[in-house]
Formats: structure tokens, C-alpha cells, sequence
């Protein structure tokens, strides 16, 4: 008996769906996703807080008493005050409040929605930039792939982190401005550019080998024979082969984008109050390390799981898609 | 079982050097067991080139590969009896087999090219074997490479003795990888199609310099192969191996002047004839190898070949006279008929 | 063999100015600001703005702006700060280095040992569980944000256990020199050494572990066996070597970018001087000079590490060499 042959995206995703390891990390993800999406709701109907004022002088309801959010104390880094501690219940300050008196547990919720949706958004941009360049570099060589390579490779050398650093403080400082294109300095919209923008180069090179390799092979040499357009090759024959690589980069490079969102947000140049990310987060938690230390742990803990789950995956997807694939960025 | 020893050896039955008994190797795979070898048994004496033929999945490489225990998945089941100069050696621990390889049997591979670290010098591999069997210094292993590098006809063996891999020819490569396996004085070699993938004439070289070991070193050589003209050039004895059993077994000589069983005489035809008139078509054997994982019951040829009949539902066992022996139910009047049978068509044909 | 490194330096060269103009577009020239008032620092009063205008040609054609700042920062040596009057950039830089790295080669020290013991043991026992362990155990290490974990390690440290006997020879924060108390320099950078390992030692011996499996199913490896040799030396004469090949070009272009300025986020969160921090200030601070300086420094260990790298494989990979 003859089985008939599945196409080569099918057994890929016959491959994936097996792999019980990958399975369950995009199942965590997936509840972790939800469970942001749902913040809006856990603050109003569950918690009844606003994670976003300041609440200083409130005060909220434990086991029938009313109990200040912030108190003056003089523990930890002596800033004079400290914050209600985790009270563990659900319904009510579940991780307790930070020095602004604002509740942890909510703002965790919140600031995973700008986390996920900067990574998720940085990585889209990642990518279709890294495979025009990719693809137009690669195939088009001369004087086209001479300076494409040049500019990449001047971007390649600066590091990573200082550029995105330095991106950031410039124009989150005063928005940014290209003719018809404004962006305000608040907007979420700066760290998804300049995060999608650094990590080009890293992406792009492995992109552009690929396809210098594809460029000689014969199906396209066959094509061009044939008087087959130039736009119609990289369209129909070579994107789908380079499609695989980029599938492979899409979770590996969200987890990378995540962690880089959540250090440029640490060093307060990331997302902006009154906006919050996980990264931010941690950052509140800072001076409240030694004292109320769970508004900083908790928000970590949500990153590594996060970040976990989606190299769990992306070894997955790689493992299914091409096991022979080294990619690597940083 | 008599051996067939070559005439310029003592007339007495010698014990041979290696003894193969009703050797299995299975493979454990989620569709089942696969059985790359099932059953097979054969002999090889001192000073004595025995070729092993067959085509790919003819279980030729998994036989002798499991002779040293180089099989290493873990999957593999191995049953039987290995003898090696009388020792057993299925069952034997890593440590215990790792005394023998390299040191009493030495095996040669395919493609040179790949088979040797590329990272580490000619010289620096040779020196590994030569130290990791005796107790040499450095600089007596270097003679003793460079001795032996000279020995298998490499020109300059002391300046190749210092150069990588990849900046040797073909030929000389596989004659170096020859002169590291013989660096310990093994009595037995086993080389696993040492000539495919070089060029024509170096192959005839290799084979030359494969002829003389037997002479000017006294070892036995296990030839596998899958190409006929090689074992014809080399072998005194010939074992011919189809899915994973021994079908027919003899002399050089008397495989190919009279061989008995259907696939030899397909093997034998499908060679494109040196004389005569021209064949419009070139002769195969019909259909493929069967699956291992799924045998047919009785002889595993028999779905291919011409002349079945009712008892090939049966398993035929090696049966013959003194060292030549098929596995076939055909008599030899039956026989006789067939292989006139055969000649025919391809005659009228011309 | 002669061109090709003068090629090389050459592409070097051409980088660096590519990222010096890069960075001079990135601060002096984005739209929508005063370079003049972002220089003289937040709070600079009108007349300081007028003398930065002034001093750094402002009013000037911006090519001539850079090879203005080029010039003082190259030549004349004489670049000043201008957040912290009068200190000067060149010697800053160079006295923040040992900082960083004091840092990066202790941590360099344990994710070496660290990756190439976990590869090994990973490969040696491939599918076991504790291989499964240990692959995990490196994913964890890669998912953690690195000054995240130095938060914990702190509070650990300096506060949880400070006075239990595990960590009570914990110092507090800070970075002192070698040459000044030998023992406090190591206890101040034990922790963090071991911090910004872990991140690297989960990386590379996944890496490694990687390559050695693939190596494994190599022909030569078959050979290695054929000869007699033991497991342990296979594994390590034959399939590390030759799968270090990569593990040390990747671990030069890391080590690169990290005595350049990468390791921030540790110097951060241990309050350790080094020139990551260094350039992290100078960037909040918008203290031009500085940026310059920490970014050009950076930027040529970068690419120094690049160039040294494709020479490392070279030597180790015979097969590269040019005849």
C-alpha cells in the first residue's frame, strides 16, 4: 500500500504538532497571552483597581480591616515609605502594591500587552525589512548588494545595545518626524521601530547567503533561462525557500526582541509612563529590592516563562522546518 | 565445511581466522524489525582475499561493520557467533573489542575524503593508532609512520607524512588511510568499497597496492564491494549477499565461470558485454529489493526471479559441494536448462 | 597574503568612520532637536548654549561639524565633557576599561569551563536525562533577563542570606582595583562574574552540545572508532576539536563586544564603573563627548574581535588556510 506523500509545510507541521516539548510551550504562551488580554477585565470585575493612578493615600480592605497601600517605614534603601506586601489573594492586591501605591498584580496584566505586542510588532518589521535586503542584496548583487552589504555591516559592528540605546534616547526625547510620518515620544510605536530596525543586519546576513546559494541553483537558473521576469523568480521561487528561515527566526526572534524591549524599558528608555511593560516594572521594583522584592521578581519570572516557552518552540519549529539551520543572532 | 585454500597453502585444514555463525543484526524501528542481516554464516582463512558482493541494502557493510562492533546504534540487536582467531567476540565489552580494533582487525572506508579528521595531519592520525596499541615515543611513531606511508608507494612519505587531508589527491588519501590501518599489524583488513569513489585508474592502483598486502604484510582481506570487475581483479573467494542472506558462495573462479544462483546470472548479465554484437537494450533484473522490514516467506529473491517454482516458498538453505554453494532449490539438471534459457533471448535479440 | 590584510584593515577602517558618521547623524542631526542644547546638558543657561554653538561650529555646514569633533576627539586629544566640566573624555574611558575588563575575562573564564563541561557531558550522555537537564537548565539561562537575575542575586546576597555564613563575605556594591586590595577585587566580582555567565555558559552549551551530536554522525568519528580509541578520546580529540572551530569564533565576537561596552546591564545593577556604565551615563546624560568616545571604543573591539576571529579560524581549521 502506497501512502500518499504530503507536501513538504505539511510534514513539517505533522513533525511540530509531535513534539510534545514545543506543544506545551505554545500552549503556555498562548495562556500567557490570554491572560494579558484579559487585564482589562481582571482589573475592572476581579481586582477593582486602576493600575495606572497613583494611589498613594488609598487605603483597601484585608480580612475586614482597612489597611494603608503606603506606609512610612524605614527599612530598605530608607525611602520613607513602604508599600503594601503581596497579600496572596486574588481578588484583592494580589502581589501587593508598589511605591505608588498601585496594584502589582494588575499592572503585570497590562504591562505584558505592551511587552508581547512590541515583541510580536519589532519582529514583523524585523523581518520583512531583513528579507527585502535579504532578498534584493542577494539577488541582485553588483553595486546593489556592494552597498547594502556595506551599510549592513556598519550596523552589524555597532553594538546592539548602544545603538538601541542611543535610537532610543534620541527620539524618545523628542518624537520623531519624516515629512508626512510623526511619531510622538510617548508612543508605543518607538521602541517597535527601533528594536525592529537593530536587529536587521543579524537577520538579513543569513537571509542574503541563502539566497546567494539558491541564485545558483538550478531550478533558477532554469528560470532565467526560460526569460522568466526577475520580480516573478524572487516572488515564486525564491521567497517560498527563503520562508523557511524566516518562519525559524519568527519565535527565536521574538524571545530575543522581548528581552531587549524589557532591558531598554529597565534603563527608562524603552516603553514610557504612563505606558508600563514588564520591563518597567522590574525598573519600579528596583529600589524596592531588598523590601517588597515581589514587584520585581514577578514581572521577571513572566519574561523567562514568556521567553522561555517561545525557544522552546522555536527549537520545535526548527527541529520540524530544517534541522540543520544554525542560526544565531546575538 | 572444507575450505577452499589457494595452492601455495599447507594442505591440512587450518583453523580459520575468522568464523561468522548464523550472524544477526536487527534493527528496532518504529515500523517494525528491520533485519539488515538474517542469518549468515562464512569463514575467512589466513592469507586469503574473500570479496563480498551485493547491491545497496544487501546487508554487505552492516555484516562486517558488526565483525568489530562498530555498530552503534542503539537500536541494533545482534545475534550469532563471531570467531576471531577462536575468540568470541559478540558480547565482548567496549574495552575488550577496543583491544582488538585498529590492532588485530582494521577496517578501511569508502570515501577518504570524509573518513579522516580534517583537522589533524596524515602523520598525526597514523601516530594516534600506531600510540593508542603500542608503547611508542612520538618521534618512533613517526618513523614508523613515515615507513609506512612509504610502503604503500606514497612519493615523498615524510613531507605527506606533515600534510592535511584535504591537500592530498584521492588516491594518495586512501592509500595513506590503507598504510593507518595497517600500522598495527592487524591479520585481518576489511575494506568497505575502498575504490568507488575514486577515479578508473586509481582504482587499478588501489587494487594493485590491496593485492600486495596480502603478499608482503600476510593479511587476510574482506572485500566489499558492489562492483563485479573488482572482485573478479582481487578476491580468491567471492560471498554474494542479497537482502541480507548469503545466497551464493565459491571460488572466484567458479562464481564467475559457473555460478548457480538466478541473481549471480543477473548480476553477470546486466555487466554490458566486451565482445560480440551489440545488445539493443541492456540487461537488468527486473523489479526491486525487497523491503527488510517485510521478507517475503521462503527465498527473498524468488518475487524477481524467472525461474521460480513451487519450492521457493520454502526458505533455501547454502547447499553445494566443497565450498561452492547457493541458496537455491534449483538442481543442477534445473539449473542447466535455466542458464540455457537465458542465453537464448539476448541471442535472437542481436 | 600581504593585501588581504591590508584589505582587511582597510574594511576596518571604513566601518569605524561608517559608524562614527552614524552616530554624528544619530545626535546631531535627527529632526526635531538642538543639538546646542542637548550637548550643554538640560539645564544650561542661554549662554552656555551660545558658547557650544559657537565652539562646535554649529552654525557650520554639518561634514564640517564632524571633522571639527573628529579632529578634537582624534587629534588634538582634548575632548572635554560637558556634563562633568573639564574631565576628559580619552583618559575617562581608559580608566573605567579595567572595570570592564575585570569583568568580562572572570566571566569569560567560567563560561568557557562551563559551556565546553555541559556540551561535553550533554553529547557524552545524548537523550539521557540528564542531558535533557542540562539543555534545559541552558534554555533557562537564556530566557533570563541578565540584570534581572542580578537583582536577585543582590538581594540574595547583600540582603536575604547577607547574614547567614553562605554569603556573608559578600562586599557591598562597588568595584575595587586589582592592584588595590586583591582579595576584595575578587570577592566584588565573584557574584557578577557568575551573573553574566550564565547567560553565555546556557547559550554556548547548547551550541556546543549542537555541533558535538553533528560531529558525531561524521564519518572520521566512525574511523576514530575503527582504530581502537577509547570514547573519551574521540569525543574530545576528534569531535571537540573540530567543533571548537565555531565554538571560538562565536566566543571571540561575544568577548568582543562585550570589553567594548555590552556588559552594561551587569555594571548597572552591581555598581561596577566600567566603560558599559560609563557610556550608559553619558547617553542619559546626553553628554555628547562621551558618547562619541564610548561608542567609537566599542565599536573597534567589535570589529577587531571580527577581524581577529576570521584569523583564529584560520589557525584552527586547516582547511581555511590559504596554501
Amino acid at each position: 500500500m502506497v501512502r500518499p506523500a504530503l507536501g513538504p509545510w505539511a510534514r513539517a507541521a505533522r513533525k511540530l504538532v509531535a513534539n510534545r516539548a514545543a506543544m506545551a510551550a505554545l500552549g503556555l504562551f498562548i495562556l500567557i497571552v490570554l491572560a494579558c488580554l484579559a487585564a482589562p477585565l481582571y482589573a475592572d470585575y476581579i481586582a477593582h483597581t486602576d493600575p495606572f493612578s497613583s494611589n498613594i493615600d488609598g487605603t483597601t480592605t484585608i480580612d475586614g480591616q482597612d489597611v494603608a497601600l503606603v506606609q512610612p517605614s524605614t527599612e530598605g534603601l530608607g525611602l520613607g515609605s513602604i508599600p503594601l506586601g503581596p497579600t496572596w489573594d486574588i481578588r484583592n492586591f494580589f502581589l501587593g502594591a508598589d511605591a505608588q501605591g498601585r496594584d502589582v498584580a494588575a499592572r503585570l496584566l497590562y504591562g505584558g500587552r505592551n511587552s508581547l505586542l512590541i515583541a510580536g510588532a519589532s519582529t514583523i518589521i524585523c523581518l520583512v525589512l531583513a528579507a527585502l535586503t535579504g532578498l534584493i542584496a542577494g539577488f541582485f548583487g553588483g553595486i546593489t548588494d556592494m552597498l547594502i552589504s556595506r551599510l549592513l555591516d556598519v550596523l552589524w559592528a555597532f553594538p546592539i545595545y548602544l545603538l538601541a540605546i542611543s535610537l532610543s534616547i534620541v527620539l524618545i526625547s523628542h518624537g520623531f518626524s519624516i515629512g508626512p510620518i510623526e511619531i510622538t515620544s510617548g508612543s508605543l510605536s518607538l521602541p517597535i521601530f527601533i528594536i525592529g530596525i537593530v536587529y536587521v543586519p543579524y537577520v538579513a546576513r543569513p537571509i542574503r547567503g541563502q539566497v546567494l546559494s539558491l541564485k545558483e541553483s538550478e531550478f533558477v537558473l532554469a528560470a532565467k533561462g526560460l526569460g522568466v521576469p526577475d520580480w516573478r523568480i524572487l516572488w515564486r521561487d525564491m521567497l517560498p525557500n527563503v520562508m523557511t528561515t524566516i518562519i525559524v527566526f519568527v519565535p527565536l526572534l521574538m524571545a530575543i526582541n522581548m528581552l531587549t524591549e524589557s532591558a531598554l524599558s529597565f534603563l527608562s528608555i524603552g516603553v514610557q509612563a504612563p505606558d508600563a511593560s514588564w520591563g518597567t516594572i522590574i525598573q519600579d521594583g528596583q529600589d524596592l529590592i531588598y523590601t517588597r522584592p515581589w514587584v520585581a521578581i514577578a514581572p521577571g519570572i513572566a519574561i523567562v516563562l514568556t521567553v522561555l516557552a517561545l525557544n522552546i518552540l522555536g527549537d520545535g519549529v526548527r527541529d520540524a522546518l530544517d534541522p540543520r539551520a544554525k542560526l544565531r543572532i546575538t | 565445511m572444507a575450505s577452499s585454500t589457494p595452492a601455495s597453502a599447507s594442505p591440512e585444514a587450518k583453523a580459520p581466522l575468522l568464523e561468522v555463525r548464523d550472524l544477526k543484526v536487527s534493527f528496532r524501528t518504529e515500523r517494525g524489525l528491520l533485519r539488515a542481516v538474517d542469518g549468515i554464516s562464512f569463514r575467512v582463512d589466513t592469507h586469503e582475499i574473500v570479496g563480498v558482493v551485493g547491491e545497496s541494502g544487501s546487508g554487505k557493510t552492516v555484516s562486517q561493520m558488526s565483525v568489530m562492533g562498530l555498530v552503534n546504534d542503539p537500536n541494533a540487536v545482534i545475534e550469532g557467533s563471531i570467531l576471531y582467531k577462536g575468540r568470541e567476540l559478540v558480547g565482548l565489552s567496549q574495552r575488550q573489542l577496543r583491544s582488538v580494533r585498529g590492532n588485530e582487525i582494521a577496517m578501511i572506508f569508502q570515501d577518504p575524503m570524509t573518513a579522516l579528521t580534517p583537522v589533524y595531519t596524515i602523520g598525526w592520525q597514523i601516530a594516534e593508532q600506531l600510540r593508542a596499541h603500542n608503547r611508542l615515543s612520538s618521534r618512533g611513531a613517526r618513523k614508523r609512520g613515515i615507513e609506512l606511508l612509504a610502503e604503500v608507494g606514497i612519493p615523498n612519505p615524510s613531507i605527506t607524512f606533515d600534510r592535511y587531508p584535504h591537500q592530498l589527491s584521492g588516491g594518495m588519501r586512501q592509500r595513506a588511510f590503507i598504510a593507518m590501518a595497517l600500522s598495527c599489524n592487524p591479520s585481518l583488513l576489511i575494506a568497505d568499497e575502498p575504490t568507488t569513489a575514486l577515479d578508473v585508474t586509481v582504482q587499478a592502483q588501489i587494487l594493485e597496492l590491496i593485492k600486495r598486502l596480502r603478499r608482503d604484510f600476510g593479511s587476510s582481506i574482506v572485500l566489499i564491494t558492489h562492483d563485479l570487475g573488482v572482485v573478479a581483479e582481487v578476491a580468491d573467494r567471492v560471498m554474494v549477499m542479497y537482502a541480507g542472506r548469503i545466497v551464493e558462495r565459491g571460488t572466484t573462479r567458479e562464481i564467475f565461470t559457473d555460478p548457480w544462483h538466478p541473481y549471480s546470472w543477473g548480476l553477470h548479465d546486466s555487466i554490458p558485454p566486451m565482445e560480440g554484437a551489440r545488445p539493443r537494450r541492456l540487461a537488468s533484473i527486473l523489479g526491486s529489493p525487497p523491503s527488510l522490514l517485510d521478507l517475503p516467506p521462503g527465498c527473498a529473491f524468488s518475487p524477481r526471479c524467472p525461474h521460480r517454482f513451487s519450492r521457493c516458498t520454502e526458505k533455501p538453505a547454502l547447499a553445494g559441494t566443497s565450498g561452492h554453494h547457493a541458496a537455491c532449490f534449483l538442481s543442477p539438471e534445473q539449473r542447466q536448462q535455466a542458464r540455457a534459457a537465458r542465453r537464448r533471448p539476448l541471442k535472437e535479440a542481436s | 597574503m600581504f593585501s588581504l590584510l591590508i584589505r582587511r584593515v582597510a574594511q576596518m577602517v571604513f566601518v569605524m568612520i561608517g559608524i562614527s558618521i552614524l552616530v554624528f547623524l544619530i545626535f546631531f542631526a535627527t529632526p526635531g532637536a538642538d543639538p546646542a542644547a542637548r550637548i550643554a546638558g538640560r539645564n544650561a543657561s542661554p549662554e552656555v548654549v551660545a558658547e557650544v554653538r559657537k565652539s562646535f561650529g554649529f552654525d557650520k555646514p554639518l561634514p564640517v561639524q564632524y571633522a571639527v569633533m573628529m579632529k578634537r576627539l582624534f587629534v588634538d586629544q582634548d575632548l572635554t565633557s560637558f556634563v562633568n566640566r573639564g574631565e576628559v573624555v580619552v583618559p575617562e574611558i581608559m580608566g573605567a576599561a579595567p572595570v570592564t575588563l575585570s569583568l568580562v575575562l572572570g566571566a569569560a573564564v567560567f563560561w568557557i569551563f562551563g559551556s565546553i563541561a555541559i556540551g561535553l557531558i550533554a553529547a557524552a550522555t545524548k537523550d539521557s536525562f540528564l542531558d535533557r537537564l542540562l539543555m534545559v537548565l541552558g534554555l533557562i539561562g537564556i530566557s533570563m533577563p541578565v540584570y534581572w537575575l542580578g537583582e536577585i542575586v543582590n538581594l540574595i546576597t547583600q540582603s536575604r542570606l547577607h547574614d547567614s555564613w553562605i554569603f556573608s563575605w559578600v562586599p557591598p556594591l562597588g568595584y575595587t582595583p586589582l592592584t588595590e586590595d586583591p582579595w576584595l577585587w575578587f570577592k566584588s566580582l565573584l557574584l557578577p562574574w557568575i551573573t553574566l555567565a550564565i547567560l553565555y555558559i546556557g547559550l554556548y552549551g547548547r551550541v556546543l552540545r549542537a555541533s558535538l551530536v553533528e560531529a558525531g554522525q561524521e564519518d572520521y568519528i566512525r574511523t576514530a572508532r575503527s582504530k581502537g580509541l577509547s570514547e573519551s578520546r574521540i569525543l574530545i580529540r576528534h569531535a571537540l576539536r573540530t567543533s571548537l572551530i565555531a565554538f571560538v569564533t562565536l566566543f571571540g565576537l561575544d568577548f568582543g563586544a562585550l570589553v567594548g561596552g555590552s556588559a552594561l546591564l551587569t555594571e548597572v545593577v552591581f555598581a561596577l564603573q566600567g566603560v558599559g556604565r560609563l557610556t550608559y551615563q553619558a547617553l542619559l546624560d546626553l553628554d555628547l563627548p562621551v558618547i562619541m568616545a564610548t561608542v567609537m571604543y566599542a565599536s573597534f573591539f567589535v570589529v577587531f574581535a571580527n577581524a581577529l576571529v576570521d584569523i583564529l579560524y584560520g589557525i584552527l581549521d586547516p582547511r581555511v588556510r590559504v596554501a
